[in-house]
């Protein structure tokens, strides 16, 4: 097989996966009377002078349960529901919101839509235009979940966090536990004047459970359970995620780290589980790659990026080696951006940002893609738009952006196997990065010294320093599919007003060679 | 209803809800406002929203029991939803040691916040004020990306023991950060108040934010090390704001904060900074202005964490008073961290060799044992020698504590509020701070980003 065609393969193959689209049927926001609030929405944009207009009617479910040790700390139901209106006036943007779902209301936030983007024309030099996209009449999607977690009783769930916090405070020295688990469940109806017309029910949940070991001489150390990702499934990911089974473990690290090997500091190869690889990712090639950052839109917060301008970038940055394939997608199944359609009403593409190791793509929403269609010769956008909830304007955020697994069915082990001197690192931590994505400093939940090809102990106090694009080029190793996992984040920041993304990355484990390792320890005074 | 509650309006929505419970107890908060943002980059609008939202949270408690429920449906339907949801949720909840009875009625300090010419601050206006900025930008020959944000709403929370507190503000904010077109100099400046009138001139803030962009072209990238660093209001409270969070007693009597004594107790009462270091907390200060109690309606008081470097204070939540034996002392109102009278150039005029440091980025915990942060410059670095500013330098990584900003100092300027948030202007937490001489910052590398 060559190069390009295992590209296409695992790029296809990932795509398998994607989650049917079932007519979800009883979905209570794909009723007429919504339906026929969102046309009215957008009939009056377009009397009050809207080229184009859309509506998202948007109710957000939240549940959290948290505990510490042995006793409840907080259980809270969340609901938050309203509709919101973006339009376009000669090439200026417009948007309003409102959380009274009624006919004078949606047409009085349309027109207020239209009176906003008439006020910002005055500052508006270049009008913005939309890339094509195909009708939608009815389209409905729906999160592949087993268990609705909104039906499991609050006992369950105290319970089953309880036991995990007796089974960590059982490991002399471990002393506190916190444990938590919060769902999402939000349901979207969306419409716009291009004849699109959604539905979907997207899910997400997120356990989390942190011990901290505390002795009086050494201190203090906390594990948390970054091996369990947040994910875009129901009730059966928490089960799953067996915190009664594996909290006795994470606290025998948390106590072992206290009195672990401080690192020394100097130059290492590193081996990186995907449970920490997947915020690298995140940071170094997900947002740099984002084309609204690209272009300065997100200079005075988030930041710029070094991949930038795109004629000088795109086909010819050489970001890694070349069996360094990055894929853009939101389809995998059960990961946290996977969606029918994105907030632009467009059905996603699966694509590859860097492929070979080059940069050739960036995330794109409609109003971006006419800035690099002379560049990259598409026309149409990859289906990045998204807006946290109905009071928050759509703008660019990243699809799940994913390390594919490379052609040998190397494992972790092998990768260590592989390794004279070196550190493995298990779990994300401590992260930073300039805001321009060159430079990043990283630790992990776990690190261990490899030597001759074998883990000889726990260290501590270890982060890493790297500039994005020597890191990714000092990559020499990576594991095959079977080694791939998915992690991610459920609350990425960006934008003003801030706003929350949730996303999936998924990686196999890999080694980076000869990379500056820091001590983070000092004298505690 | 308007687009936020009166205290009436307040009064009579968390009375109705009170009115329905069959709780043994019952505490209920509504928030309300008006978010109106106008979003700019390349020298034009790029987004802007007008929304308004108002929830209610619902507490029922059946002895130990509780759970909360909000809700955006203010209707009758969707209040008494929330109120029953509570209720069913309570139920099932297990007792939690550690709930407090609800706080009897209460006193709270005045605080004027709310300002109504900034409530009326509307697209129109804000378009007017980017324009402002931005064609003074493009004169210049350069590129601004920038915010101009404004809200207006009131909270309140009460409960059936009686309790109401209600609090209204505005707050507007105007951030913009400025680069060259080949993107080899960036400058950032920002100004936030309760009070729209006492922002900064769309005109002036474009100004700062040029002469920074401009000024960073060419930079010496400078080994990475321990430096003298001038840091200016924003930065040092980007660094500040860390403490909010580490004055905690809870975590220092667990043996698990930078506050914790090894083998057992607490630093209070220990020098922990330079003698000049005061921080207070106070919700009336007018710099700081906000809300004069806690979530569940404990009147925050004025409080003095350090007190010429000797730890004063830690924050302690009803419970852990309680099992201590002490006074709550919650967190709130803001910090102030007392300064000196000298302007940030006469700062600088004092400095033999160092940096000027704009604002810090991506700040992230490294050790809590040791407060050790990590994060980076960002939107103006730059060299100092012999009392003056001779050139950029290129962005520096660092790793380094704010207790050891506070204990390295060399000098204070005169305090101004800023935000301690990385998106800067008036949001994040609410600090009253100086511009300071601070010596052996440790830098670990250096940033090509601009």
């Amino acid at each position: 097989m060559d190069r390009r065609d295992f590209v296409t393969t695992t790029a296809a193959a990932a795509a398998a996966t994607l989650v049917p689209r079932p007519m979800a049927a009883g979905l209570p926001q794909a009723d007429a009377s919504i339906r026929d609030l969102c046309r009215r929405a957008l009939d009056a944009a377009r009397r009050a002078g809207a080229g184009y207009a859309d509506v998202r009617v948007v109710r957000n479910r939240s549940q959290s349960v948290s505990t510490r040790e042995q006793q409840i700390t907080n259980l809270a139901d969340e609901e938050t529901f309203g509709f919101g209106v973006r339009v376009l006036v000669a090439g200026a943007w417009g948007f309003a919101a409102s959380r009274e779902l009624n006919v004078p209301e949606v047409e009085r936030i349309a027109r207020l839509a239209v009176t906003q983007a008439k006020a910002n024309r005055r500052a508006v030099r270049r009008p913005v235009t939309l890339a094509p996209t195909p009708a939608v009449p009815d389209g409905r999607w729906q999160s592949p979940i087993e268990t609705d977690p909104f039906t499991v009783s609050i006992e369950d769930k105290v319970a089953l966090l309880l036991r995990a916090n007796a089974e960590a405070l059982k490991v002399s020295g471990a002393r506190f536990v916190n444990s938590s688990m919060a769902f999402v469940l939000q349901e979207k109806t969306f419409a716009s004047t291009d004849d699109i017309f959604t539905v979907q029910k997207n899910y997400r949940c997120l356990p989390q459970l942190s011990i901290t070991a505390v002795d009086p001489a050494a201190g203090f150390a906390t594990r948390q359970s970054a091996e369990v990702a947040p994910a875009g499934r129901g009730y059966e990911w928490v089960v799953q995620a067996d915190f009664p089974g594996r909290a006795g473990r994470w606290a025998e690290e948390a106590v072992q780290r206290l009195t672990a090997k401080s690192v020394e500091p100097g130059r290492y190869d590193l081996i990186l589980e995907p449970s920490h690889l997947w915020l690298t990712i995140h940071e170094s090639i997900a947002h740099p790659t984002e084309l609204d950052r690209v272009m300065g839109y997100e200079a005075n917060y988030a930041g710029t990026s070094f991949a930038a301008p795109p004629e000088r970038v795109l086909g010819k940055l050489k970001y890694g080696p070349e069996f360094m394939n990055i894929q853009g997608d939101r389809s995998q199944a059960g990961t946290l951006s996977a969606c029918g359609w994105d907030d632009d009403g467009v059905a996603p593409e699966t694509y590859l940002i860097i492929k070979n190791g080059i940069l050739v793509d960036y995330q794109t929403t409609r109003d971006q893609v006419a800035w690099i269609t002379p560049l990259t010769g598409r026309t149409r956008s990859h289906g990045c738009s998204y807006g946290e909830s109905w009071s928050d304007v759509q703008f660019q955020r990243m699809p799940n952006v994913s390390l594919l697994p490379g052609e040998q069915a190397l494992t972790t082990e092998d990768l260590i196997a592989a390794t004279d001197r070196g550190i493995y690192i298990v779990g994300n931590s401590s992260y930073s990065i300039d805001q321009q994505r060159y430079n990043f400093q990283f630790s992990g939940q776990a690190a261990y010294e490899v030597q001759g090809g074998k883990i000889v102990g726990m260290l501590k106090d270890v982060a890493y320093q790297a500039r994005t694009v020597d890191f990714w080029n000092s990559m020499d190793m990576i594991g095959g599919q079977g080694s791939y996992r998915i992690g991610g984040t459920f609350n990425d920041g960006k934008g003003q007003p801030g706003q929350s993304n949730a996303v999936s990355h998924g990686c196999p484990p890999a080694r980076f060679r000869n990379v500056t390792v820091l001590n983070t320890g000092r004298d505690r005074g | 209803m308007a687009e936020w509650l009166s205290r009436d309006e307040a009064r009579r929505l968390c009375e109705r809800v009170l009115s329905l419970t069959r709780a043994e107890g019952c505490q209920v908060s509504v928030t309300s406002g008006a978010h109106g943002n106008t979003r700019y980059a390349a020298n034009e609008i790029s987004t802007g929203g007008d929304t308004a939202d108002a929830t209610l949270t619902v507490s029922a408690r059946f002895g130990k029991r509780t759970a909360s429920v909000t809700t955006n449906a203010l209707d009758d339907a969707g209040l008494k939803r929330a109120q029953e949801a509570s209720e069913r949720l309570a139920r099932l909840a297990p007792e939690n040691p550690e709930l407090m009875p609800l706080l009897p009625v209460q006193t709270y300090q005045p605080v004027s916040a709310f300002f109504p010419a900034t409530a009326a601050f509307d697209a129109a206006r804000r378009a007017d004020a980017v324009a402002q900025a931005t064609d003074a930008v493009q004169k210049a020959g350069l590129v601004a990306a920038g915010f101009f944000d404004r809200i207006a709403g009131a909270g309140a929370v009460a409960n059936s023991a009686g309790l109401f507190a209600y609090h209204a503000s505005t707050l507007a904010t105007h951030t913009l950060t400025v680069r060259t077109p080949e993107g080899d100099g960036s400058g950032w400046a920002g100004t936030g108040h309760n009070d729209a009138a006492r922002l900064a001139s769309p005109a002036g803030l474009a100004e700062r934010a040029i002469q920074k962009a401009r000024g960073g072209r060419d930079p010496v990238a400078l080994e990475p090390g321990k430096y003298t660093v001038v840091l200016e209001p924003t930065a040092v409270g980007n660094l500040l704001g860390l403490l909010g969070n580490a004055f905690n007693a809870r975590t220092a009597d667990e043996g698990r904060s930078f506050f914790s004594v090894r083998g057992g107790g607490t630093k209070l009462g220990q020098r922990v900074a330079d003698e000049r270091v005061t921080i207070v907390s106070d919700a009336q200060d007018p710099d700081i202005l906000t809300r004069p109690y806690t979530g569940e309606g404990l009147p925050t008081e004025r409080l003095v964490w350090i007190e010429n470097g000797v730890l004063k204070n830690l924050a302690y939540d009803r419970f852990w008073a309680d099992k201590q034996g002490v006074k709550p002392t919650p967190s709130g109102g803001g910090l102030r961290l007392t300064g000196g009278t000298g302007t940030l150039e006469e700062l600088i005029a004092g400095v033999d060799r160092g940096l000027l440091v704009t604002r810090f980025w991506y700040i992230r915990s490294v050790d809590p044992r040791t407060l050790l942060f990590t994060g980076l410059t960002r939107d103006g670095v730059f060299q100092i020698e012999q009392g003056r500013v001779t050139r950029a330098a290129r962005n520096l990584r660092f790793n380094e504590s704010p207790m050891a900003m506070l204990g390295n100092l060399v000098a204070l300027g005169r305090p101004e509020r800023v935000a301690g948030g990385e998106g800067g202007g008036g949001f994040g937490a609410t600090l009253v701070v100086p511009p300071l001489v601070v010596r052996d910052f440790t830098f670990t590398s250096v940033s090509e980003a601009v």
